[in-house]
């Protein structure tokens, strides 16, 4: 298998890889970490005219605290991530989940920036850049903006990114006081795309009671899907086992909307996301509530 | 027509200067140009690993990586495991004594990403062991033999020290 042939740009700048985009808008393609790219490249699935490969633009990778923030360059390898200590300390939820995006050799290699611009709905990075509210900062050739992350992903693949924009980097808050997290997902291998998976946080108030709660789901729809009413569900209440429940049941049966694959059944994933929903609101609760004393 | 560029990649510590076309993989220019086909080929989609390589250092997938991208780079394959045939690494000599393998197809690939992954944790249980083989398939040995040999190296290079 051999990619088809391209053009081939490595800027060793953002402002350079920003001119190239305004030139080739549209036939360009960005070259990240190339872990989903270069694949579907191999197979002729994608046969860009040009590519811009970012590796090379030194600046796009980094890890920087920021008040309440972590910024973090679009380029940095999800290895980084994994291994970044500010970010187990305040953003916990990403050094776990960071664990099950694929095996150390994609992770190696693999950017952050690439992962949530290709918009896999069966992807853990875009479901995370949900479920810790990040914002993305979109660059071109004349300015920047920066798109909330619950507004970023438009479907299979497909993102608000205009066709001279690209990804440069991604703002992820602490996660507030009280929080407890879990990232579950079911794979047939360790590494391999996961059936369904969730990203689960729980918020209390002093009382010990939730005041927010997030649940976000991968292979469950177009995109990352964040059920919104199911976590509603459990605002205001003690986390017992009801509750969890219903808003297990909730999500798994009215929220999320798979599709099912060669590996598994409408009704499995549905099934897992029930299973996976439980556990991880129950182990969610419970780091929230050892961080309560 | 399409146009080549020059690189420099130093492989296994010896540099070489070649004209590549930004289309060919990582793992092409190794096995076609240098004639290293120790690097195998297998899925071409990143799911196999038996294409493997260290690149600076680091365990990678070279059929997810261009030639061109690895221009000024350093590449180890596992041709630059042993220094000869009679000192192989004591990976690869867990492997040899351990039976380590049966058609050997997808041992270079995992031999290259135990390297790293001993270095960093030269004392795994045989729980990390076999998360750390996920990414590498096996379609001979079932795998008890091969965790058998990583035990065994992670033993011999313990001693060493």
């Amino acid at each position: 298998m051999k990619p088809a042939p391209f053009e081939y740009h490595v800027p060793d700048s953002l402002e350079q890889a920003l001119g190239l985009m305004r030139q080739y808008a549209g036939d360009a393609k960005i070259l990240a970490g190339g872990q989903s790219l270069v694949p579907a490249m191999n197979f002729r699935v994608a046969q860009p005219g040009v590519l811009i490969d970012l590796n090379r633009v030194s600046e796009l990778s980094f890890i920087r605290g920021k008040g309440e923030t972590i910024h973090v360059g679009a380029m940095t390898r999800e290895r980084h991530l994994e291994f970044d200590s500010s970010i187990e300390k305040h953003i916990p939820l990403l050094t776990e989940a960071a664990q099950f995006i694929a095996h150390p050799q994609i992770r190696n290699r693999g950017t952050l920036g690439g992962s949530i611009a290709n918009a896999d709905p069966a992807a853990e990075l875009p479901v995370l850049a949900l479920a810790l509210d990040a914002r993305l900062k979109a660059q071109n050739a004349s300015g920047e903006r920066w798109i909330d992350a619950h507004d970023f992903f438009a479907g299979m693949f497909t993102t608000r990114l205009a066709a001279d924009e690209i990804l440069v980097e991604i703002e992820l808050p602490f996660m507030p006081p009280r929080t407890g997290w879990s990232f579950m997902e079911v794979a047939p291998r360790a590494g391999d795309y996961a059936l369904m998976g969730v990203a689960a946080l729980v918020t209390l108030d002093e009382n010990g009671k939730c005041k927010n709660a997030k649940l976000v789901y991968l292979n469950a729809g177009d995109g990352p899907v964040d059920a919104k009413e199911s976590a509603r569900l459990l605002e205001g209440e003690a986390l017992k086992d009801a509750v969890i429940e219903s808003a297990a049941a909730m999500a798994s049966e009215k929220e999320i909307n798979p599709f099912g694959n060669i590996h598994t059944s409408i009704d499995f994933q549905r099934h897992l996301a029930n299973v996976l929903t439980k556990k991880a609101l129950k182990q969610a609760a419970q780091r929230a509530e050892e961080s309560l004393q | 027509m399409t146009q080549s560029f020059p690189v420099t990649i130093t492989v296994n510590e010896k540099i070489y200067r070649r004209e590549v076309e930004p289309r060919l993989l990582l793992s092409d220019f190794l096995r076609h140009e240098l004639g290293l086909t120790g690097t195998h080929v297998g899925c071409e989609h990143g799911v196999c690993g038996a294409c493997t390589i260290l690149f600076d250092g680091e365990s990678m997938r070279s059929c997810l990586i261009f030639a061109i991208q690895a221009d000024g780079h350093n590449i180890t394959t596992v041709e630059g495991l042993a220094k000869d045939k009679d000192n192989l690494h004591p990976v690869q000599q867990s492997f040899w004594e351990a039976h380590g393998l049966q058609c050997g197809f997808c041992t270079p690939g995992i031999l290259m990403t135990l390297i790293p992954f001993l270095k960093q944790n030269p004392n795994p249980t045989e729980d990390e062991i076999r998360h750390a083989l996920s990414g590498n398939l096996c379609r001979c040995t079932g795998y008890q033999h091969i965790v058998d040999a990583v035990k065994l190296a992670s033993e011999k290079m313990k001693a060493v020290k």
